[in-house]
């Protein structure tokens, strides 16, 4: 029954977009962030969606899942602010934030809440329809 | 006598089936919204419910005897479900093209997934009419 897969393929979408949201929260969460001892300081993190086959009829692949493949670490070089009493700062009295984009956060953040939905709208209408076909010939 | 009354609903259950098919591929495009390099899919629903209904409506119209027609019946039933060929898929032309190759149009997919939807349901009404049309035909004989 064909059906009862799209309730895989937008769960592979929803537990998708729900890590990206997840890894949002943890880039708006380190925005402040300083540098360690080190020196380096957080970088912020982007998922990167693949397609992938969920079961195949015949020989063609047949239901379009999606999956995380990697979580990639953006890697400019952090904001410096000139404070020279931050009890981070180094020799020269600069200390290193994190290099999270505010805004982009907010706007990632946005399209996956939104991605997010459209795909559970997906699954309850797919489940009103099978609910109506478990009625087939019944009234 | 048998075949003639099965074919309505021969005829709705593909149509049902296709519109499964259709919402299930629509379901992946609008999980793959947001992957890089992903095509839209979708197929022509009338030419694919053409194909599909070709084979099976015309054997038993032709068949003559009872007992041929009865066989296609039982090979055809057989073969449904598994045997059944499976739609082409097309590829979306994209209004705008995106950066990352991906050519879903949300717009379009949501449209055509209510669209879908509907259209199945309208098709779950026809095969509850036809079913209701049958038992009452053989209702009124018996009890009256």
């Amino acid at each position: 029954m064909s059906m009862f897969r799209i309730f895989d393929v937008a769960g592979s979408a929803v537990s998708a977009q729900s890590q990206r949201l997840n890894v949002v929260a943890s880039n708006l969460a380190n925005a402040d962030t300083v540098a360690g001892p080190d020196g380096s300081a957080y970088k912020a993190r982007q998922v990167v969606f693949q397609t992938t086959a969920l079961g195949t009829v015949g020989q063609r692949e047949a239901t379009a899942g999606v999956k995380v493949t990697t979580i990639s670490e953006d890697n400019t070089p952090g904001r410096r602010v000139h404070d020279p009493k931050h009890p981070s700062a180094d020799a020269e009295g600069y200390v290193t934030y994190s290099n999270v984009n505010a805004v982009e956060e907010m706007v990632n953040m946005m399209s996956a809440s939104r991605s997010y939905q459209n795909n559970i709208e997906v699954m309850s209408t797919a489940r009103s329809l099978l609910l109506k076909t478990l009625q087939i010939g019944q009234n | 006598m048998i075949p003639r009354i099965t074919d309505a609903l021969e005829f709705q259950s593909q149509a049902l089936v296709l519109r499964a098919e259709r919402q299930r591929v629509i379901a992946g495009n609008i999980a793959n919204a947001d992957t890089p390099g992903y095509k839209a899919r979708d197929f022509n629903f009338a030419s694919a419910l053409r194909n599909a209904t070709a084979s099976t409506g015309s054997a038993s119209t032709s068949g003559a005897g009872l007992g041929q027609s009865l066989g296609v019946g039982i090979a055809r039933n057989v073969l449904t479900p598994g045997g059944r060929e499976q739609p082409a898929l097309n590829y979306a032309q994209p209004h705008q093209t995106q950066l990352d190759n991906n050519t879903v149009d949300m717009d379009r997919e949501r449209g055509a997934f209510v669209d879908n939807a509907v259209k199945y349901e309208a098709t779950l009404r026809f095969i509850n009419g036809s079913v209701r049309t049958l038992q009452d035909a053989m209702k009124s004989a018996n009890q009256s």
